[in-house]
């Protein structure tokens, strides 16, 4: 589904990811980890095609298409989604305006996906203005429920979460990337960035790979890349020679 | 119940559209009164709301004597060149509205004026809701389509009594070569509730105004709301001022200014000058063309009884308010017009649903053009 090749990736001038390499096929999760900094969130929005990320070699494949070049829009038309860590508050715009906006949903259909996420009360507030922590990840999962993308790309759902919010955030990530259907005929794909792993008690995942000062050191089981780095660090990971 | 604006067939088309996006509802199906005047001349005074007049102002004066002592009080005669201008008029024109003691009529009121053939276009009008009395005016301005150049001026006096409520929706429509120079006060007596709503989205020469409302009894509020975009080629310097001139009043004063090109000056004033007072400014401004957006608020307290504050923002469109739109899968134009829509909805508490759908009448219409 996505073919990150020799990936380049420069913001302000400086170069923040080098020579990435990374396939997530169809129906697969990844886990993205790495330290504060690394580069994880610039991988993301690299390929959501946010401005400021200068891609200055390699390519971004997603379902046989370059897609380096193309407009954020076109890019969510072909079915790329992405879960915001730090959303922009939009003063005005009422969440349930943007859900109709972004959507053919009627507001029956909305309303029923607001309920399902307890965000019922918040399709009549300024988007993401005042909402606490878990509010912001239940208004981004609503979000993408509405949007039903392919593959989604998730910038640490756990963060800023209680365990109650956790609890149905995972439940409805697993929903999203379908975890529920049986891996055979399992249309969507993710790749989850994570600090603590919480989010695989809830599902599945794949493969782990490990971002280090813009660099992937390590791909390898999820859960296992998980117990190294909690048992030794990412310092282990630098001295590593593996890759 | 009235019948439907005299005279109607006398108007374009082409006017007829332009005076319907400013709230002039021809059919009457939304407004329980009307009121109706081309350059100098009133064609059509009707009201079917009971405990409620409408009247030309001087047919209004010769009706009630009592009406004179509301007559240039609110506003001062000598206030500045168009009030005097238009205090010197042998023939005044313009409205006068009289909502009796407890009368409530959630319908509005309509008041059209229309410049179309004369140089300029002069009005006086006079509110008067009475104590308990809640009344809903809204008032279209425009000039016709074909009109080059013309001056409106006009002087509203308000007057808020004891625990009533005046809601005024104004909606500007006029042409690129028109000055427009309203002059506006407004009493508000104990417990009694103002709000002003303005709208002006359509290009014009220039705007000037500073509407004021004196809150002279406890407990007296006063909100005015601004929605406005200048075009290349207006100057719109507008404002709006409270004097919390009793315990216990407060004000609200919130713009939203865009510019495409033009220049908007947006003026704020609140004095606080009485115990348990309170008045905050909002002012945010979108320039979505160069142009210039100049906010300047002024809170003013003179004892340690009142609150104010203000805020203020000028700027464009954030990027990433953009770029978060467009993951969801709008385009960039799509997302930029979302977020204008977004910036604009300014709901008014208390604001009948008719007068909320004529105020984003204007604004779709005007977003048309982004």
């Amino acid at each position: 589904m996505l073919d990150i090749s020799d990936l380049h990736v420069e913001v302000d001038g400086i170069e923040k990811l080098h020579d990435i390499n990374l396939h997530i096929g169809q129906g697969e999760t990844h886990i993205l980890m790495g330290p504060n900094g690394s580069g994880k969130s610039t991988l993301l929005k690299a390929v959501m095609g946010f401005g400021g990320y200068k891609i200055t070699s390699g390519s971004i494949v997603f379902k046989g298409k370059e897609i380096i070049g193309m407009p954020i829009h076109e890019r969510a038309h072909l079915g790329i989604g992405m879960m915001f860590q730090h959303p922009p508050t939009i003063s005005g715009l009422k969440l349930g305006k943007l859900l109709a906006a972004t959507s053919h949903l009627g507001s029956d259909a909305i309303e029923a996906l607001a309920q399902s996420v307890n965000m019922e009360k918040f399709l009549t507030r300024d988007t993401n203005v005042g909402f606490s922590g878990g509010e912001i990840k239940r208004s981004e999962v609503l979000q993408l429920k509405v949007q039903q993308p392919d593959f989604l790309m998730l910038d640490e759902p756990e963060s800023g979460v209680d365990l109650e919010n956790m609890n149905l955030m995972g439940k409805e990530i697993a929903g999203l990337l379908e975890k529920d259907v049986h891996i055979v005929n399992r249309r969507k794909s993710g790749l989850i960035i994570t600090h603590t792993g919480y989010i695989l008690d809830y599902l599945e995942a794949d493969q782990g790979h490990v971002l280090i000062d813009g660099r992937i050191r390590c791909h390898g089981n999820p859960r296992e890349i998980l117990r190294a780095v909690k048992d030794k660090g990412y310092g282990e990971c630098l001295r590593c020679q593996q890759m | 119940m009235p019948t439907d604006v005299g005279d109607i067939e006398q108007i374009s088309e082409k006017d007829r559209e332009r005076l319907a996006l400013t709230g002039l509802e021809v059919g009457m199906q939304n407004r329980c009164g009307s009121f109706f005047q081309i350059d100098q001349d009133v064609i059509q005074t009707t009201c079917g709301a009971e405990g409620v007049e409408m009247l030309p102002i001087k047919a209004a004066l010769e009706k009630y004597d009592w009406v004179k002592d509301y007559y240039w009080n609110a506003v001062s005669k000598d206030k500045d060149k168009y009030t005097q201008y238009l205090a010197k008029q042998e023939n005044p024109q313009g409205l006068v509205v009289i909502a009796r003691e407890g009368v409530k009529v959630e319908m509005p009121l309509q008041a059209c004026l229309f410049l179309r053939d004369e140089p300029v276009q002069h009005v006086h009008n006079i509110f008067i809701a009475q104590e308990g009395s809640e009344i809903n005016i809204i008032s279209g301005c425009a000039s016709s389509w074909q009109k080059e150049h013309g001056a409106h001026i006009g002087v509203t006096e308000i007057y808020v009594g004891k625990g009533a409520k005046v809601t005024s929706t104004m909606i500007h429509n006029w042409n690129p070569g028109i000055s427009v120079f309203p002059r506006s006060a407004t009493v508000v007596e104990e417990d009694g509730t103002f709000l002003s709503n303005y709208v002006c989205m359509q290009p014009v020469r220039q705007i000037n105004m500073y509407p004021t409302a004196r809150l002279i009894g406890k407990n007296a509020v006063a909100r005015f709301s601004s929605i406005v975009v200048a075009t290349p080629g207006s100057t719109l310097d507008l404002g709006s001022r409270t004097i919390l001139a009793a315990e216990n009043t407060s004000t609200e004063l919130v713009t939203r200014a865009i510019t495409t090109g033009g220049t908007i000056i947006s003026r704020g004033h609140i004095l606080g000058e009485k115990d348990n007072t309170r008045g905050h400014i909002e002012c945010k401004g979108l320039i979505l063309k160069d142009g210039i957006i100049h906010a300047i608020p002024e809170i003013e307290g003179t004892l340690t009884g009142t609150e104010l504050s203000h805020e203020a923002a000028v700027g464009k469109i954030a990027r990433n308010e953009i770029e978060y739109l467009m993951a969801r899968g709008l385009s960039e134009e799509e997302a930029t017009a979302t977020i204008i829509r977004g910036f604009l909805d300014v709901k008014i508490s208390g604001l009948p649903a008719v007068l909320q759908t004529q105020i984003d009448a204007a604004i779709d219409k005007a977003e048309s053009g982004f």
